[in-house]
């Protein structure tokens, strides 16, 4: 490990030899990679996850298409990308859109399915439309477990976003491929970059969750706070969202059959 | 037999449970503990089978102290019976059943015996054996509850509302079944309850408790209705005391009156005689040997009396029937008495208000 | 769509690419795709259920295993990062597979770790409670009724930490494995799409043949599932 360009280095500097740009200028790379796929994904993946949880059908689908999602590669989605639309952010948006779907797709339609049908029973019974049922009752009751589907996501495109650099991009993983190209086994600047871009990557993941976190806690309504934070003190976001998701699906799977 | 002496269950953050409670549950009873809730009455139980640690005093299972006893052989040797049952979901009928005596190595051929014995003891048709839990209905779930406490025949057995869960009349049913099968295996129970007409059904004696785990009173039934200890006794037994002492008492602890009784073929100047004799205007006709056929006012009778013409009373009662009942027939029928039959329709005599009366206030029963 | 892919004089699709040459690499590459993902996994299980255990049975340790858990699953959420992670200690586990193992068992591990919790949590109270007062000891209770009851749940983190495993791994690629992933890099390199387009069908393929299987066996392990036709 070499320590005595990293400060310079995060304060701004290019990190001599390498071609690195310092850091600022990787983090903005970055986190542009990162926000446009996110309201790219939420576009479109919250409405179809409102739709098809509001109507009840299709659930089946949706869950089994998102699952399908976990299992594609996305370094060959991006390569594919890549060599289909050349340089440039196109690929990168495509690759980290398709990731950024499915927790969200998913994690709506199960919370909109969650509302409690005697409450959307009572709702109907004292003469709310069905609009007025899903964006006064279903939307707001679904909002933690839509939040925690909106979190799972951006930390996996933030923690995907590196792959722009394998491409010839910029962004935190710069410093990475830099450094894995030069070998950080002999290396001790590539060890350097590549430990410290590591490392910010992981802040960044864990900074935006917890960004998420907050933006969560002022839109979810106050009353269904409690039981929420419950929930959260029970079973941390990202993973539990996971689980929960799995655990429906292959219920849902298991009664599809 | 099971004894409680000074038991006291209180919780680290100072909550006091149970309080210096003195309890003796004879062998073969069935004690009820009923109470408010947070009157400790669960807690109580739960102590037996050290489910929940008493904090002070001891409790005596067959005179050994329960906590010289291993926890896990204790319980083995305890039926327990809850609410929610606890039905092990991922075990059929037969399996369910199975597990204690499983647990205590019983072979399988005795197994196989014990459960088929059990099935049909608890009344669950042929064919749950293989059956999930959740294949099963409300009232089977909780036989199968039953059937699984009583696997190695336990001699003490607990049950926490075990009839709560299912609907009014199912319950009903099952509290029946209950009292035959206890007739028969006389077990030592405590059995833990919120419901007042519940424990009046189901106890040999009743133990009524109030906040903070405090005996108010150990009697009868029948006693704890004619001579509630206090105010927060009264008050807890509610409305209708008289009726529930009635409902304690069968029909064959009193003495019918013969009544107005004239057999078919009496002329009516002497059936006019006979009503007339007890005050009445009206007569019971009857049959060779007894046979009810009905009822006639004086002024409206055939000459000679036709068994024919006599109008049906609406509700006969038979011995095993509760004073209750009774009562309700009598209220419900134009004669203002009761008729007592037995075998469906022989003449046994009648029940009037003022052999009810005479009854809940006969001090002297020495029974109660 | 077809004539932006066929890049440098190549079409796509391009049945040529399956020569003999090129099945024999693809069945190598299964073998050490599979091999990875598997190993991974079950590492990642006999660490992680122990743990669970652990959690649920002594309280105190349930938040602390659960918080952590929490944030190191949003750090490596792309394996990316903890395959790199791994890398640095070359010296003691050089460029060889069981640095990419290691990698990749960290993070089943997290997914299997926090759905076991979850899955022995969601074992109803008056169940365990009905099995104490029964006398059941402890570990036999475990055993006989909270590991079935929790099986569904456990199989349900199985299938996302295989599913993912089975994704991931390829990036694994960068140091050497990474099975089909290796596709993908010498694709890239070469500008040849078919290569890549192989790569990813075959590991999704694979995904869904191992999830397929994981249902078959939850299944064949819960007969009991409410979930099923048959229930009355």
């Amino acid at each position: 490990m070499n320590w005595e360009h990293v400060l310079p280095w995060l304060a701004g500097q290019e990190y001599p030899n390498t071609g690195v740009p310092g850091v600022p200028t990787l983090l903005y790379e970055h986190l542009l990679y990162v926000v446009v796929p996110l309201v790219l994904a939420l576009a479109i993946a919250i409405p179809v996850g409102l739709w098809v949880g509001h109507i009840g059908k299709g659930g089946t689908l949706a869950i089994n298409i998102a699952n399908g999602g976990r299992a594609i590669p996305s370094l060959g989605i991006i390569i594919i990308a890549f060599i289909a639309f050349s340089a440039g952010f196109i690929p990168v948006y495509i690759t980290l859109t398709a990731m950024a779907i499915p927790p969200i797709l998913t994690n709506t339609y199960v919370g909109v399915r969650e509302v409690d049908p005697e409450i959307r029973d009572a709702a109907a019974g004292m003469g709310l439309s069905g609009w007025e049922i899903l964006r006064g009752v279903e939307i707001p009751m679904a909002m933690p477990v839509i939040m925690a589907g909106v979190r799972t996501s951006a930390v996996q495109v933030v923690a995907t976003a590196t792959l722009a650099a394998y491409i010839g991009l910029g962004g935190l993983g710069r410093p990475i491929f830099t450094g894995l190209a030069i070998g950080p086994q002999f290396n001790p600047d590539a060890k350097t970059l590549l430990v410290v871009a590591c490392i910010l990557v992981a802040i960044l993941a864990v900074l935006t969750e917890q960004l998420l976190g907050l933006a969560e806690r002022a839109i979810v309504p106050t009353g269904l706070m409690r039981k929420h934070e419950q929930e959260r003190r029970g079973s941390p976001p990202p993973g539990a969202a996971a689980a929960d998701t799995a655990q429906r699906s292959s219920e849902q799977s298991a009664v599809s059959a | 037999m099971i004894t409680f002496d000074a038991v006291r269950k209180q919780y680290p953050d100072g909550t006091v449970a149970v309080d210096d409670l003195d309890l003796q549950v004879e062998e073969g009873d069935v004690v009820v503990l009923v109470g408010p809730s947070g009157c400790g009455k669960t807690t109580t139980m739960r102590m037996v089978n050290r489910m929940i640690e008493p904090t002070g005093g001891t409790i005596t299972v067959d005179g050994t102290d329960i906590m010289s006893t291993d926890p896990v052989k204790l319980r083995r040797d305890i039926g327990y019976v809850i609410q929610q049952i606890g039905l092990f979901p991922h075990r059929t009928t037969a399996e369910n059943i199975a597990t204690v005596p499983e647990l205590v190595g019983w072979d399988r051929s005795r197994i196989r015996e014990r459960v088929a014995e059990l099935i049909d003891t608890v009344g669950l048709p042929d064919g749950v054996a293989d059956r999930y839990p959740h294949q099963l209905s409300g009232g089977q779930r909780q036989r199968v509850g039953v059937a699984r406490a009583l696997a190695t025949d336990p001699p003490v057995m607990l049950m926490d509302e075990p009839f709560g869960a299912v609907d009014p009349i199912v319950r009903g049913r099952l509290q029946d079944e209950f009292l035959r099968l206890q007739a028969e295996v006389h077990k030592t129970i405590v059995f833990v309850t919120h419901d007042i007409d519940e424990a009046i059904k189901m106890g040999d004696r009743i133990a009524i408790l109030s906040e903070g785990g405090v005996l108010q009173q150990y009697e009868t039934p029948a006693s704890i209705l004619a001579h509630p200890a206090n105010a927060f006794v009264e008050d807890f037994l509610g409305e209708e005391r008289g009726l529930k002492r009635l409902s304690l008492i069968p029909v064959k602890e009193v003495t019918a009156d013969r009544g107005p009784v004239v057999t078919v073929g009496t002329n009516a100047t002497d059936a006019r005689e006979v009503a007339r004799s007890q005050g009445a205007d009206w007569v019971v006709i009857v049959g060779d040997d007894d046979t009810l056929r009905g009822w006639s006012w004086t002024d409206e009778l055939a000459d000679p009396v036709d068994g024919d013409a006599a109008k049906p009373f609406v509700t006969q009662v038979e011995a095993q029937d509760s004073l209750r009942t009774a009562l309700d027939a009598l209220v419900s029928s134009w004669t203002g008495v009761a008729v007592r039959v037995s075998g469906g329709d022989r003449y046994e005599g009648l029940l009037t208000r003022e052999l009810l009366t005479a009854e809940l206030h006969d001090d002297a029963r020495a029974r109660l | 769509m077809s004539t932006l892919l066929a890049q440098s004089g190549r079409p796509f699709p391009d049945w040529a690419w399956f020569d003999e040459r090129n099945v024999d690499r693809l069945r190598d590459l299964f073998v050490e795709h599979v091999q990875l993902t598997g190993l991974a996994l079950l590492f990642g299980l006999l660490i992680a259920i122990p743990l669970a255990v652990a959690a649920v049975r002594w309280r105190r340790l349930y938040s602390p295993l659960l918080n952590l858990t929490g944030v190191l699953f949003t750090i490596p959420s792309a394996a990316l990062i903890i395959a790199v992670f791994a890398f640095l200690p070359v010296q003691t586990f050089g460029l060889k597979p069981r640095t990419s193992v290691l990698a990749l068992t960290i993070y089943t591990l997290l997914i299997l770790f926090r759905n076991t919790v979850a899955g022995l949590d969601s074992v109803p109270r008056d169940v365990t409670e009905a099995a104490t007062a029964m006398g059941f000891r402890p570990s036999r209770r475990l055993l006989r009724v909270e590991f079935p009851l929790a099986l569904p749940v456990i199989i349900a983190g199985i299938r996302i930490a295989a599913v993912t495993t089975l994704g991931l791994v390829t990036v694994t690629a960068f140091i050497g494995q990474g099975g089909f992933g290796q596709l993908f890099i010498t694709g890239f390199q070469r500008q040849y799409t078919m290569e890549v387009a192989v790569g990813v069908v075959a590991s999704v393929l694979l995904a869904v043949l191992v999830d397929l299987l994981l249902v078959w066996a939850e299944r064949a392990l819960t007969p009991w599932s409410q979930s099923r036709g048959g229930a009355t």
